[in-house]
């Protein structure tokens, strides 16, 4: 089928202002919209500027907006996104980080926030040459914010950052939520005092965009929701 | 722009962040990636990393070295072998003590299951050796490694591209590097570099490689007379989605998964007896094949493109659930089944160098039969070859040659630059990168990348792929050296300076034609079959003329080609049967 994409095109040294470009691509209902975007990159315009690895939804490098839902390209098939031949998807930047080229985004805050949250395990009891242990309950306890692949797309879709730029956002909240989880862990007061915060966990407003659109299908609200419960019987314990 | 540091490297996998993790504790450290170094390729690893930590069952370290050896086809270096399986255990305990989130039994130990030829016992029978985290080993090895980094304020300079190293009096003086976000060049003086570019299965049509994998790292050294070692085994892993390649892991098959054909007959029962569909990779994928040109297929139409069945609907949902959710998602996202339902359909899919930069045990650059090193030059994980994996590698052993030898090449790195002299420029060093990137944006008429690509990808996979013969690389090599000629009038169409990811892609494509035409004339020469390396027309292993690794130097258009001695000293080589 042939299809329209509609991309948002930029270039800082010498564009104004962004505007749409519009290609023309022939697609099998199946094919991925990286394949699309690789079809025009390699046979119409090699200037188009986007980033891509994996091509199977592990690696996080191309998020973007596909007709206004925050994803990755490669793991949207055009027949989610296109019904019928002739028919226009449009493709723009992540949002709340600067564009830096046509779909590349600055994402520097993005790791910022997550390095803000400790996101490694601390622990700094002795082990005894073997592993520390783990049962299966606890293991799972926090299975599926191990998933994230910080692609960013939650970050795009939260509508809270437009009010609110200081907002640590959902990923990195999740991955708070990860370590907090963590059995193993033992650095709950300094990450809670971290989240338990404007910018943290209670600047949460519970839209679900985050877990609406999250490539990985992690229930991102839910663990900021359990996050906070984690700060309150923090809080709780302390004054009893 | 010229930076000073002591130690430089070049990829931010598994191998390079284990090595910046060692480096960094005493030297001057800086990690150069191509990508967000949380977005490399090893994060696409699923299903394990083998280790006799002996949790659910008996095993043994040397056990563990006989399987590499054997699946290796004797092809391995045996007491690189032995280091590997030996160091396993600690390299695991030390990755969970990271914080990396195992799998557990129920007493809440690291979890262990099945994977392709690794047996109890010299091989008596199947043994569960593979650690895992769910079917995302690989993406939690990353992830807690890249953690580990930022805990211990790992310098990164993300995307950056590598485009030559500099190479003076036997020593390495550091590399010529292009920053993306500037299309600035920059100069990184070092005492010791590493390379973990990770693979380059982008040489091939169908692959479950990334786009980034296309070989940069063994590219740059083979320009500059380093010789690349066994290119000619290259894995194609048995089960990729049909169409797509992308990777099913061989843990499904751990699991309890089936491979059927048309007649849903078991057909590994008449290849490997005793290992079934757990034998090794290329024995798996030669069967698969074979089973396709019988039209013994799916379609039965004996084309190139049929497939088999990978069964997995017996499984049930809690174990699909628990231990491969991300390969469930894969079949409902790109073939629209539920693996609980439906068998997946599969194919073999090009997906992993034994081949690469010749290193010995420490991780430095080996660059010849005598064993002569160049000093500050390092290389580990799928872009080395130490050789662990010969001319198979087992499922699990990558995630774990990483570890093991990233490890130990920042460990060596460490002691090295203590002594090392001060880095130091050289005179015009990014004076080759400059003459080929001007050329790419000069603003002449060439053609674009897209067809080279293409026809580079599908001359690979049909002529240098699964089963070989003289004919069809004979025609492949002359190929490919056309390709390279074309090569050399192509240009860019963004002449820009900022993320001109066209100016990277074409640098990327002149490393993936080098590269083929090392595999092609490294593949063409050996005439025997050898683990991944089947000759139609040499069916059988020849160990008194090939048991030999093949050193393969590029220079200019010409590929020379010599040989080194493979490490025997514990094991016989014998038939390889299972």
């Amino acid at each position: 089928m042939n299809i329209t994409l509609n991309i948002q095109r930029y270039n800082p040294d010498t564009d104004e202002e962004s505007y749409f470009q519009q290609y023309q691509v022939d697609v099998k209902p199946t094919d991925r919209l990286l394949d699309a975007l690789m079809q025009v990159k390699r046979f119409q315009d090699g200037s188009l500027g986007f980033r891509k690895s994996c091509a199977h939804g592990v690696c996080g490098s191309d998020g973007m907006r596909i007709n206004g839902v925050d994803g990755l390209a490669c793991k949207t098939l055009i027949k989610d996104i296109a019904a019928h031949d002739g028919d226009t998807v449009t493709v723009e930047p992540l949002r709340h980080l600067p564009v830096q080229r046509d779909l590349i985004v600055d994402q520097q805050e993005f790791f910022e926030k997550y390095r803000a949250i400790k996101p490694y395990l601390i622990n700094d009891e002795p082990v005894a040459g073997k592993e520390r242990l783990q049962s299966p309950r606890e293991r799972m306890a926090f299975d599926d914010a191990t998933s994230c692949i910080l692609c960013a797309s939650c970050y795009s879709a939260c509508p809270i950052p437009v009010e609110q730029p200081d907002f640590l956002g959902p990923a990195a909240l999740a991955q708070a939520f990860r370590f907090l989880a963590d059995s193993r862990d033992r650095a709950t007061e300094q990450r809670l005092a971290i989240v338990d915060t404007e910018e943290g966990a209670w600047g949460c407003q519970n839209h679900f965009q985050c877990t609406r659109v999250c490539p990985r299908s992690i229930l991102i609200t839910k663990r900021i929701n359990e996050t906070k419960r984690m700060i309150k019987q923090s809080k709780e314990k302390e004054s009893s | 722009m010229i930076h000073n540091f002591d130690t430089v490297i070049v990829g931010s996998g598994g191998a390079g962040l284990y090595a910046a993790l060692e480096a960094s504790a005493r030297s001057k450290t800086a990690v150069l990636s191509k990508l967000y170094p949380i977005r490399s390729h090893t994060g696409a690893a699923q299903g394990g990393i083998s280790a006799a930590l002996g949790n659910v069952e008996e095993d043994s370290a040397q056990w563990h070295a006989f399987d590499t050896v054997k699946g290796g086809d004797y092809l391995v270096d045996q007491q690189a072998a032995m280091i590997l399986t030996e160091e396993a255990i600690q390299a695991v305990y030390d990755l969970e003590n990271r914080g990396l989130p195992f799998n557990r039994t129920p007493e809440g130990r690291i979890d262990q299951r099945r994977f392709g030829g690794h047996t109890r016992n010299f091989g008596e029978g199947p043994v569960r050796r593979a650690c895992y985290a769910a079917d995302r080993t690989g993406h939690m090895i990353l992830q807690t490694l890249y953690q580990q980094c930022i805990k211990n304020e790992v310098s990164f300079f993300d995307e950056f591209q590598v485009v030559d190293v500099i190479i003076e009096d036997g020593s390495c003086r550091g590399v010529v590097v292009v920053e993306l976000a500037t299309g600035e060049m920059h100069i990184f003086a070092a005492k010791a570099v590493l390379f973990a570019t990770g693979g380059f299965g982008r040489i091939f049509k169908i692959t479950s490689n990334a786009y980034a994998n296309t070989g940069d790292g063994p590219a740059v050294c083979a320009r500059r007379g380093i010789p690349l070692e066994d290119m000619e085994f290259y894995q194609f892993h048995p089960t990729g989605i049909m169409g797509l390649g992308i990777l099913i892991s061989e843990a499904v098959r751990g699991e309890g998964g089936i491979l059927r054909n048309r007649d849903g007959e078991r057909f590994m029962e008449r290849y490997s007896p005793t290992l079934l569909d757990l034998a090794p990779r290329d024995i798996v994928a030669r069967s698969i094949l074979t089973e396709v040109r019988a039209g013994q297929g799916i379609r039965g139409d004996r084309r190139i493109d049929d497939y088999v069945h990978l069964d997995a609907t017996h499984l049930g949902k809690e174990v699909l659930d628990a231990k491969l959710p991300d390969i469930s998602g894969f079949c409902r996202t790109y073939l629209g089944i539920d693996p609980i339902d439906a068998p997946i359909p599969v194919l073999p899919t090009a997906h992993y160098a034994m081949g690469g930069i010749p290193t010995d045990v420490h991780g430095r650059v080996v660059i010849d039969r005598e064993g002569t090193i160049i000093d500050g030059l390092y290389a580990a994980g799928e872009c080395a070859c130490v050789s662990v994996h010969g001319a198979n590698r087992l499922g699990t052993n990558s995630l774990l040659d990483l570890i093991v030898f990233g490890r130990r090449a920042g460990q060596h790195i460490a002691e090295y630059v203590k002594d090392a002299p001060a880095p130091r420029p050289v005179a015009d060093a990014d004076e080759f990168a400059r003459a080929w990137i001007d050329r790419l944006l000069d603003g002449a008429d060439g053609p674009h990348g897209g067809a080279i690509t293409d026809e580079m990808q599908v001359t690979m996979m049909e002529k240098v792929g699964i089963y070989r013969n003289k004919a069809d690389m004979s025609v492949a090599v002359d190929q490919i050296q056309e390709l390279r000629s074309r090569y050399q009038t192509v240009r860019v169409q963004d002449t820009g300076s900022r993320f001109n990811t066209d100016l990277l892609e074409l640098i990327e494509l002149g490393n993936l034609l080098d590269l083929s035409l090392v595999t092609a004339v490294s593949a063409l020469h050996r005439e025997e079959s050898r683990g991944a390396h089947s000759r139609e027309d040499f069916p059988e292993r020849d160990d008194d003329t090939w048991l030999k690794h093949t050193l393969a130097y590029l220079e200019g258009d010409e590929v020379r080609l010599d040989y080194k001695a493979v490490d025997t000293s514990i094991w016989e080589p014998k038939p390889r049967t299972y």
